[in-house]
């Protein structure tokens, strides 16, 4: 895809000189030798492949294990720009979190005419199940990957929101473990934050958020859907470094009132479940019975009190795009100010005239269904075919309200290593981000996810994108 | 205004299972409320061969338990009974109480979206009806369901859809009572399912536990019909629990690991 306009370069905006933040690491890099550093590169694919990161790649015939390409070059962020991302980020989160709890009580946003009711009573992520809980500590959404992206010097933007199963931390801490395996010596010259404590404060987070009175230490387990899921590595790596238990459906049960595992010592209940498994599926009981990944009961357990599941169940109507265009909206409602990160201007396809537009500019915009994610399922454009926007128009004609569009932004980029120096390449960023009743954290640095093809706005893994280490300086 | 009447009800609900359990749980929705014309004086569950193990307030108010069959267990017996105080209010419950909002009540489920069968009761309702007032409409609703849908048990089961009853032309109150819901939604009015109990006054052996519908209405709020007995709600309905549709509302919801059969049997007694 060409980029539309011009591109602001996060290490070279403005000429060969670095921005700030990257001034010592371009020194350092000018003194490197290219071999090496391809070198170093070629180990930390080796690392990856040793330790298991991969990640199967939906859509294709055969659901096959790949690695996902790592970049040797870091992000860099300075301590002020992350100073005014924290502040948004929670700020939102903030938000999304009294939405959730309204949402699913009085309702106060629809009575005041904020949002159309239509986006929550036509909307299959809204849970009536949900109707009337309280989740322990009144937290929804435990764990939050807000997607970033960035157009100019102060110019940030939120995609998406991704209020339900955010993934990709592990690839945050794996690739700062790598990262300080490769160049102890930059990490000596930076002052580069460190992320590594998240797996210690996610425990603590989701242990925060565990349900009164039934114990002084809460037990956190990870539920996951099983060795076939494509987060499988990273369900499995969370539990290990945060010290919980990694269960799957068969070993839980309902036993004395509250959901427990079977552990040789017999049944032991669990307080806290980190599910990575989807709404629809966590409770034949009463949702889809035919699922065999969830945990039958489990959802009377969590109503009467005696479990805390993160995230919430019904938080995927927060994270919905045809939500996401209130989102202003919805933050300047529930906490009284203006947003302070901005929204990407999008058209709502269920409108007859945000349609009439989008249809006479497909050619511009980025076309993305309304509850798709992973990248799949959407029209970029400016990188279509005539014959792709033609087959995308019928669909979108055919069920309009399926759709939202938005304008193809001139991501930024970062600097990658190719075989002829540095290159720049698009980027997005997603912290990660930990609600407890008390607190709102965000570790410093994230997942930034680079579009390895050269003028390719698509960062997704799925689509062909890699990572890098992202460095929030300290002060 | 008829003075309340005192209704006595003793409802059990057998499981027995070819083989020793291995892990089954029942979800229950048998505990009446007071309100909307009704006054729960005594209530109690016992469950023998089983085990309570969560109960809560759902997202229709309805007070639900959560009950585990004891492992190895071969028949676990759920004893509901009390006495509940009604009055007669001619079908008429009003007030839209709780957090659910009324539009949840004008969205099809799986079980009450309609199909060809449905839009044609609709349209004839709409073309004989045309220009008689909303609750007119309704009860002429009512009575052209039961016309087309005659009362016959052992037919249908509790997975029928609404649009496959009234295809068929036979079925339940549940079926009857999905029709009516499928309908009144098609015809722009948020209606409900309600389960629970209903005297007949020639027996003291009920059949089963009842079923009917709720239709909100501008001018009366909600408004119970029983489309299988032609009339609405009087002082010998008790309201246990309602919903969308039956799933939200069954009285009993399991799910049971392992194999073997099991079979139901039901014995309830409404008196006065």
């Amino acid at each position: 895809m060409a980029d539309t306009g011009s591109t602001f370069d996060e290490m070279l905006a403005r000429s060969d000189q670095p921005r700030p933040p990257y001034e010592s690491y371009f020194q350092w890099f000018a003194n490197e030798d290219l071999k090496d550093l391809r070198r170093k590169s070629r180990e930390a694919e080796a690392f990856f492949r040793r330790i298991g990161i991969t990640f199967n790649v939906y859509g294709q015939d055969e659901a096959d294990e790949r690695l996902i390409p790592f970049d040797i070059v870091p992000r860099i962020i300075s301590a002020r720009e992350w100073a005014t991302l924290e502040r948004g980020i929670e700020q939102r989160v903030r938000a999304i979190n009294a939405f959730l709890h309204d949402i699913y009580h009085r309702q106060e946003i629809l009575r005041a005419g904020r949002i159309p009711k239509e986006i929550i009573s036509k909307n299959t992520a809204f849970l009536p199940e949900m109707i009337g809980v309280n989740p322990p500590g009144g937290v929804y959404t435990h764990i939050v990957g807000t997607d970033l992206v960035r157009t100019g010097e102060n110019e940030f933007f939120v995609l998406e929101d991704n209020a339900r199963t955010p993934s990709g931390v592990s690839y945050m801490l794996e690739n700062r473990e790598t990262m300080l395996q490769m160049f102890p010596e930059l990490f000596s010259q930076l002052k580069v934050r460190p992320v590594s404590a998240y797996p210690q404060l996610l425990r603590r987070s989701l242990a925060d958020c565990a349900p009164e009175g039934l114990t002084d230490r809460p037990t956190v387990a990870v539920l996951t859907p099983g060795i076939h899921n494509s987060a499988y590595f990273e369900h499995a790596f969370l539990a290990d470094q945060m010290g919980a238990e990694l269960v799957e459906s068969h070993d839980l049960v309902v036993e004395n009132g509250r959901v427990a595992m079977r552990t040789t010592q017999g049944y032991h209940p669990i307080d806290v479940l980190y599910r990575r498994v989807d709404d629809d599926y966590l409770d034949p009981l009463t949702f889809n019975p035919d699922s065999l990944l969830g945990v039958p009961g489990i959802m009377d357990v969590y109503r009467a009190g005696n479990i805390t599941i993160a995230n919430a169940p019904g938080t995927g109507i927060a994270d919905d795009k045809a939500l996401y265009s209130y989102m202003p909206d919805i933050v300047e409602f529930y906490t009284g100010e203006r947003a302070i990160l901005q929204n990407v201007p999008t058209w709502r396809c269920s409108e007859a005239d945000s349609l009439a537009y989008v249809l006479d500019h497909l050619s511009d915009l980025v076309v993305k269904e309304v509850h798709g994610s992973g990248g799949y399922g959407m029209l970029v454009g400016p990188a279509a075919s005539k014959k792709e926007i033609a087959a995308f128009e019928k669909k979108l004609r055919a069920r309009p309200s399926n759709y939202i569009a938005q304008p193809t932004l001139a991501l930024s980029t970062v600097p990658i290593l190719s075989k002829a120096g540095l290159a720049p390449r698009h980027v997005d960023l997603r912290p990660f981000v930990l609600v407890s009743p008390n607190k709102v954290e965000i570790t410093p640095g994230g997942l930034t996810r680079v579009a390895l093809k050269k003028g390719s706005l698509v960062v997704n893994s799925s689509q062909g994108g890699g990572t890098k280490d992202t460095w929030v300086l300290g002060d | 205004m008829s003075s309340p009447i005192r209704l006595a009800i003793t409802h059990v609900t057998t499981y027995s299972y070819d083989q020793p359990v291995h892990y089954a749980l029942q979800q229950l929705r048998l505990v009446p409320r007071s309100g909307h014309g009704q006054t729960v004086l005594d209530w109690s569950s016992t469950i023998t061969g089983g085990t309570k193990q969560a109960s809560f307030s759902d997202q229709f108010v309805n007070h639900t338990e959560l009950v585990k069959v004891d492992a190895g267990a071969t028949r676990i017996e759920i004893r509901s009974e009390g006495t509940v105080e009604v009055e007669d209010n001619h079908g008429i419950i009003g007030t839209h109480k709780g957090f659910a909002p009324l539009w949840l009540f004008e969205n099809p489920t799986p079980t009450t979206s309609p199909g060809p069968a449905i839009r044609a009761l609709a349209r004839q309702l709409r073309a004989e009806q045309d220009g008689a007032d909303t609750l007119a409409q309704l009860h002429a609703l009512s009575a052209m369901i039961l016309s087309q849908v005659s009362y016959e048990t052992g037919r249908t089961n509790s997975d029928t859809t609404a649009e496959s009853a009234l295809t068929a032309g036979h079925g339940v109150c549940q079926d009857h009572a999905h029709i009516m819901i499928a309908a009144a939604r098609l015809l722009g009015h948020p209606a409900r399912y309600v389960s629970g109990y209903l005297m007949m006054n020639d027996r003291v052996d009920q059949d089963a536990s009842h079923a009917w519908c709720e239709v909100w209405t501008e001018a009366l709020g909600w408004v119970g019909f029983d489309v299988s007995n032609g009339i609405s709600p009087d002082a010998r309905y008790v309201r246990v629990a309602t919903g969308r549709d039956y799933r939200d509302a069954a009285p009993i919801m399991g799910i049971r690991q392992g194999p073997g059969d099991e079979h139901l049997q039901v014995s309830l007694q409404v008196q006065q």
